[in-house]
């Protein structure tokens, strides 16, 4: 039973943060400087959350770097979401099988 | 690909690399969950009430260490405020078609992947389009979580390690190009960067945390020093 009072408490306290301010704020925000901060919170979050997290995101740092420079790189070319997505941790797997075999 | 559409089949398409994303992911959820005492069928109904990952993987370390309500509403808090920031930034580009049923049903969907791509549009979103986008992922999320508590390890393990890096090669998509087009994007991006390996190898502070420190500091330094008319700038929106 208890386990369940944990899981309502986990579901409840996320939605809640999720869903207040997009139920609530419901007009356009005039402020300038908010638009501006709005604006750049998706880069700061992504980039906060990427770093430095991706480098203990695979079994070492060798195999994290391959797939961060893999993934920089082909960002840098635009491509798909997918792809680079794929290709990283492509790259990480093969990095990771050089380095066991060293 | 037009990546600017938002059709409900272009949100299934969107929603596509994400849920594959989440297959992995959350199969080391339901493998976790399972081996810390949980039933599969536990296992899946948080992954399906909750669709966050720091979250959840947080969540099973406080059942498995038995902490208390209050430290578990807290910790979810901490770590899960950043999609307060992400949810703020949506409502502004919601179309009329978002009434508050709408806004009250969607917005359970808002997950870091969910609002990377709908930020990602230009102009505003439709609710079936934010639907479509959230329907794949979610299945995904669950699919995955099913499968890990039940089979165990299907894969080996260092394919299972490689995967675990697909979720942040994919926000290094999102974020890299618009800063080749913007200074003060790159400056955002570069300045979080920085920001989050100092808190993390010289402060105390947890990752969640961390990410809401860094996001608000920094798009608030931006916003001061590079204001940006929205209205004109619609057509880069991250």
């Amino acid at each position: 039973m208890k386990l369940y009072i944990y899981i309502i408490i986990m579901a409840l306290v996320t939605y809640l943060i999720r869903m207040i301010p997009f139920a609530l704020v419901r007009k356009k925000i005039r402020s300038k400087f908010i638009q501006s901060f709005l604006y750049y919170i998706p880069y700061s979050v992504l980039s906060a959350m990427t770093i430095p997290a991706i480098f203990y995101s695979t079994s070492g740092k060798i195999s994290a770097a391959a797939g961060f420079i893999t993934a920089v790189l082909l960002s840098l070319k635009n491509r798909s979401l997918i792809t680079v997505a794929l290709l990283s941790c492509a790259a990480a797997f093969a990095a990771d099988l050089i380095v066991s075999f060293i | 690909m037009n990546f600017n559409l938002t059709t409900p089949r272009q949100g299934l398409k969107d929603g596509l690399p994400i849920g594959l994303g989440y297959l992995s992911v959350s199969f080391t959820f339901g493998l976790m969950a399972v081996s810390n005492g949980l039933t599969v069928m536990q296992a899946v109904l948080i992954s399906m009430t909750n669709l966050t990952s720091a979250g959840q993987f947080a969540g099973l370390a406080i059942i498995s260490a038995s902490g208390s309500f209050a430290e578990m509403a807290l910790t979810q808090l901490i770590i899960n405020i950043r999609y307060a920031l992400m949810s703020l930034s949506l409502s502004q580009k919601l179309d009329s078609s978002f009434s508050i049923p709408h806004r009250l049903l969607s917005s359970f969907g808002i997950t870091d992947e969910i609002f990377a791509v709908c930020a990602s549009k230009d102009g505003m979103i439709n609710c079936r389009y934010m639907y479509s986008l959230i329907l794949i992922p979610f299945l995904g999320w669950t699919l995955g979580t099913l499968t890990g508590a039940c089979a165990g390890e299907i894969l080996p393990p260092r394919i299972k390690a490689a995967l675990g890096i697909a979720i942040y090669g994919m926000f290094i998509a999102i974020i890299i190009p618009p800063a080749k087009k913007s200074r003060s994007v790159m400056f955002v991006i570069s300045g979080a960067a920085i920001l989050s390996c100092l808190l993390k190898y010289l402060t105390p502070v947890s990752d969640g945390f961390s990410v809401i420190i860094c996001a608000v500091a920094v798009s608030a330094a931006a916003a001061l020093l590079a204001p940006v008319n929205t209205e004109d700038k619609d057509s880069e929106v991250v």
